[in-house]
């Protein structure tokens, strides 16, 4: 009940209501929700994990390991928030989770009469029985914790602080706040970051320092003077997360209705004042509500004015609760101090405690203490160990971790004096170890029994410390009685390992701006607005955003550009320029064929090959002048073509005679092609001729557009005539206006990489990584000569003549022809070959379409052998249904070149 | 997460760098054998404690040694590629 005054930490003026499980409560400003349960009286709160057991409220922080409730504000929803670090706020609606319809009416409740049945290991033990995935749902249904709706998204995003300073302190007790302040005294930044609602820790409800000082006094003088030194501290900031190199995560609670914000901060020296969590008592039907932490009792008492009980039972082993008995009496309590427990009457909330001469003490309230755990976590994590000391009754930190430094309780320094009590056998009514997770001393015992000794399998076997407190009040308690059911000391128990987060962080705060669009966010072209104007159908190739088709009709997309002219998009082609008078050697050793032979003005297409032989890209290489070549590799390949010869650059040249320049997003490609494209171009009047003789195949020239510079390439990917247009960016947009112009006389198509792909497939033309895999070996394309001719050293030569490269049964790039009348093969289909009644797979097709100039369909594949089977019908099986087709020449259109060379 | 240090930028943060190689790996040529050519593709000598490595500063693009522990994750310094072969 709340008493009529008293209570620093609320402000009765702003009354606030609120609702739990569909009932009105109020509360004031100040207030989180367990706090103001309390003050309502309301003492089942939740319902335990497995055995659905009524659970109250247990602690007043972080370990909290209860009251986790579903909680939604003003459209924000959280389904697991814990009622102990949730402020309350007007119009707050909290739900029990894990009980239908509510906590104090849980239709499951009947499950705790079964629980011999389900003991620890239950589940592996039972996904051994037939058909288990029969009853999976509904047990699950009936353990577990809150649910997400699926419907709702935050309205703002996670912000994502980076930040630096000179010392980090975790933790704003009375440790930390005077390490903070000798540190700023010192002249250094500081920061402090604290999970509570407001810095003190301890000194917010005991009522003297560690010192003996007046903790009220001096907390409001050392916050004062903290504060004029400048130094920062964030509460409701958990620090939960310590990485390599001092880089320490905190997750803010600036907001109730906002995500976290997500602080990574990089200090020079982290101290760790995380101080130490109060351990339950194991004793049996420790569970029941009204059973409490001394510690978050006398909390709630200081805090918020909230008196747990008026008939007070106290246990305790250490001095710790001396001050609480005292501070209850003051507010006319009735309270009796006990040194162990036997048993508490009671279901729904407790009404007797029986101290261990078999005396039944009536009482509403049971407060517990079973001494203090150093709060290690982030000193485990920055790799720190831990040693067990006999006369704290605790795991303290052993040695020195480099940057991070621990002190005050969280190092074993404890004010209190403890008696420690461990269990040492399993009683015959259950004693809860952990309540978050419903294990009981029995269960720990099974454990030893089926010889579980180990603390990390007794974790996973019994999940004994697991779930979202990831066992802060039941960790010790638990090695403790595994300890004395194995008969070995705690020491050589020895802990489980802690990982981040030190509490549950939401997923929110991990995301911040990283979704959607900006969770990779694709490369767009100069002229996106003009494609889209044009009709473009956009698609993602290789991180670019570019436009798939114009057309819905692929098929007539392809045939206007084949038997007229097509305008295509080629901006993303890589443009890596590799500069200096040993450019040529570079790009030989670099590549499958030789580059430094190549005149300026002309255009050599060639491999690159991966040091273990395999193809790594394709592309032509430009020779704009002496000591000046322009790299074209593939779209989806320049910047690993830019590093791969930066790389070659430095390692094994003389760096200061190359320079790599990746100029792809300077220019603007536009690529003309079809056999109207010189037509077309002509008309421009860039003052250039365009013949054949003059123009070859294969070369390029600059030219003057709407004066600044164009580069013309002729190359070709259609199989046609062709002209690659290049222009600074900021003229692409003239450049297509012209192009669109000029094209009207003609009946030019826009052309989307989707019919791009069917032109380049019916002149057998391959696309890495589609048409070749991580095997393929450049003579598996037919390419030989420079693997024969060669004698200098390039990237990949030793492995094309290893056994392996030479052997003779290799998948070899070849094109297929269907003989049986039906439409294009699927692609990926395998071809197959039956020895003596069994098939097996002698290659795929990796392209596969139908030719809108052939009139018929086209494949292209990897198959055994191709070379020597060139004319062979071969069987193509896929998804069962097996088809026919002929092992074929790659090109099926102009294998001439005549089109080509036009 | 870690800071590693370029030699030329400073300590910047891990996921701006690429791991190129171990430093004194030596690329063969045609004339390795098959059991060299396969160590100098496949095989590292994955050093437990004090290692040298090459790394490359993707945004400022230059190679540089990393001497770093693997056990601790302490870096120990960096220096540029061509003067720690020179010397
Ligand atoms: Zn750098």
């Amino acid at each position: 009940m709340r008493l009529p005054s008293g209570g620093t930490g609320i402000t009765r003026e702003k009354e606030l209501s609120f609702a739990f499980d569909g009932k009105p409560h109020r509360g004031f400003e100040g207030d989180t929700v367990a706090s103001a349960l309390l003050a309502a009286g309301v003492r089942t709160v939740g319902r335990s994990f497995k055995y659905h057991r009524p659970r109250g409220i247990w602690g007043h922080g972080v370990e909290e390991p209860n009251a986790i409730f579903d909680v939604k504000l003003a459209g924000f929803h959280e389904p697991n928030a814990r009622g102990t670090t949730t402020p309350l706020a007007d119009g707050l609606v909290v739900r029990s989770i894990n009980a239908r319809p509510d906590a104090s009416r849980d239709r499951f409740g009947f499950l705790d009469r079964f629980a011999k049945f389900i003991p620890a290991g239950f589940y592996y033990k039972t996904f051994m029985w037939p058909s288990w995935e029969r009853f999976e749902p509904r047990i699950r249904a009936m353990a577990g914790l809150g649910e997400i709706d699926r419907e709702w998204a935050p309205k703002a995003f996670s912000s994502h602080v980076h930040d630096t300073c000179d010392v980090l302190v975790v933790g704003a007790g009375n440790s930390g706040l005077r390490a903070a302040l000798a540190a700023a005294r010192d002249g250094r930044s500081v920061t402090v970051v604290d999970e509570g609602f407001a810095p003190g820790g301890q000194l917010l409800y005991r009522s003297r320092t560690a010192d003996g000082e007046h903790a009220e006094e001096w907390l409001a003088s050392t916050l004062a003077e903290l504060s004029r030194l400048g130094v920062t501290i964030m509460s409701r900031s958990t620090a939960y997360g310590i990485y390599d190199h001092n880089l320490v995560c905190v997750a803010e609670l600036k907001k109730a209705t906002n995500p976290p914000i997500s602080h990574r901060i990089r200090p020079k020296q982290i101290v760790l004042a995380t101080g130490a969590i109060e351990r339950p008592l194991v004793f049996p039907n420790n569970d029941r509500p009204g059973i409490m932490s001394a510690a978050s009792a006398l909390f709630y008492l200081r805090r918020h004015g909230v008196r747990v009980g008026e008939r007070i039972v106290i246990a305790s082993n250490n001095d710790s609760t001396a001050e609480v008995a005292e501070a209850f009496r003051v507010v006319g309590a009735n309270v009796t101090e006990v040194s162990s427990v036997a048993n508490v009457r009671g279901k729904n909330r407790v009404e007797a405690v029986i101290d261990e001469n078999g005396r039944s003490i009536p009482a509403d309230a049971l407060l517990v203490s079973g001494g203090y755990s150093p709060t290690v976590h982030l000193f485990c994590q920055a790799k720190g160990k831990l040693a067990w000391s006999d006369e704290r009754a605790a795991f303290v930190p052993k040695d020195e971790v480099q940057g991070v430094k621990v002190i005050g309780s969280a190092n074993g320094d404890f004010r209190w004096r403890v008696q420690a009590s461990w269990p040492t056998k399993p009683t015959k009514e259950r004693a809860w170890i952990d309540f978050q997770n419903d294990v009981t001393s029995k269960d720990v015992a099974l454990a030893a029994r089926e010889n579980f000794r180990s603390v990390e399998h007794l974790k996973r076997y019994t999940t004994l410390g697991m779930a979202t407190d990831q066992g802060k009040t039941s960790n010790v308690n638990g090695l403790a009685a595994l300890a004395a059911f194995t008969g070995r000391s705690i020491a050589e128990t020895g802990t489980t390992t802690f990982r981040p987060p030190y509490t549950p962080v939401s997923m929110m705060a991990f995301t911040g701006y990283r979704h959607g669009q900006l969770f990779n966010p694709v490369r767009r072209l100069a002229l996106e607005t003009e494609h889209r104007a044009a009709g473009a159908i956009f698609g993602e190739y290789g991180g670019w955003l570019r436009p798939a088709a114009y057309d819905r009709d692929i098929q007539s997309e392809a045939l206007r550009a084949r038997e007229g002219v097509g305008i295509f998009d080629a901006s993303p082609l890589g443009k890596v320029e590799v500069i200096g008078p040993d450019a040529g050697l570079l790009l030989d050793f670099n590549g499958y064929g030789k580059v430094s032979t190549l005149k300026p003005g002309r255009i050599r297409y060639g491999l690159t090959l991966n040091e273990n032989g395999s193809v790594y890209d394709d592309g032509v290489i430009a020779r704009l002048d002496e000591t000046r070549f322009l790299v074209s590799c593939s779209s989806s390949h320049v910047t690993g073509v830019h590093l791969r010869l930066e790389d070659i650059r430095q390692d094994l040249f003389d760096p200061t005679r190359l320079s790599i320049h990746n100029a792809t997003s300077r220019w603007a490609t536009l690529t003309v092609t079809g056999p109207k494209s010189r037509s077309l171009l002509d008309s421009l009047s860039l003052g250039l001729d365009l013949g054949n003789e003059a123009f070859p195949h294969m070369s390029w020239r600059m030219a003057t557009f709407e004066g600044g510079p164009v580069r013309l390439a002729r190359v070709s990917f259609s199989g046609d005539l062709s002209f690659e247009v290049s222009v600074p960016q900021s003229k692409a947009a003239s450049l297509f206006c012209a192009l669109r112009e000029a094209g009207a006389r003609f009946n030019a198509t826009m052309l989307g990489l989707e019919a791009l792909m069917i032109l380049r497939a019916e002149k057998g033309y391959i696309v890495i990584g589609k048409d070749t895999d991580g095997l393929t070996l450049p003579h598996d394309l037919g390419i030989v000569g420079p693997r024969d001719k060669r004698t200098d050293e390039f990237v990949g030569r030793r492995s094309l003549f290893t056994e392996w490269a030479q052997e003779k049964k290799r998948r070899q790039f070849t094109g297929l022809s269907i003989t049986d009348g039906g439409g294009p093969l699927a692609t990926g289909a395998h071809a197959i070959e039956r020895v003596t009644g069994k098939s097996r797979s002698i290659g795929f097709v990796t392209s596969s379409y139908f030719s809108p100039t052939i009139g018929k369909p086209i494949a292209l594949g990897l198959i055994e052998n191709a070379m020597e089977r060139q004319g062979e019908i071969i069987e193509m099986q896929h998804l069962g249904a097996v088809r026919k087709a002929r092992v074929s020449a790659a090109c099926a259109f102009d294998p001439e070149g005549a089109r080509l060379n036009a | 997460m870690h800071l590693i240090c370029c030699p030329f930028c400073g300590n910047r943060d891990e996921t701006e760098f690429r791991f190129a190689v171990e430093a004194g790996k030596r690329r063969g040529s045609v004339s390795s054998s098959p059991d060299e050519w396969a160590k100098y593709l496949y095989f590292q000598n994955n050093v437990k404690g004090d290692t040298r490595e090459v790394w490359m500063h993707l945004t400022c693009g230059e190679l540089f040694i990393l001497s770093r522990n693997s056990v601790t994750h302490s870096i120990h310094g960096s220096e540029p590629v061509r003067k720690a072969a020179e010397a």
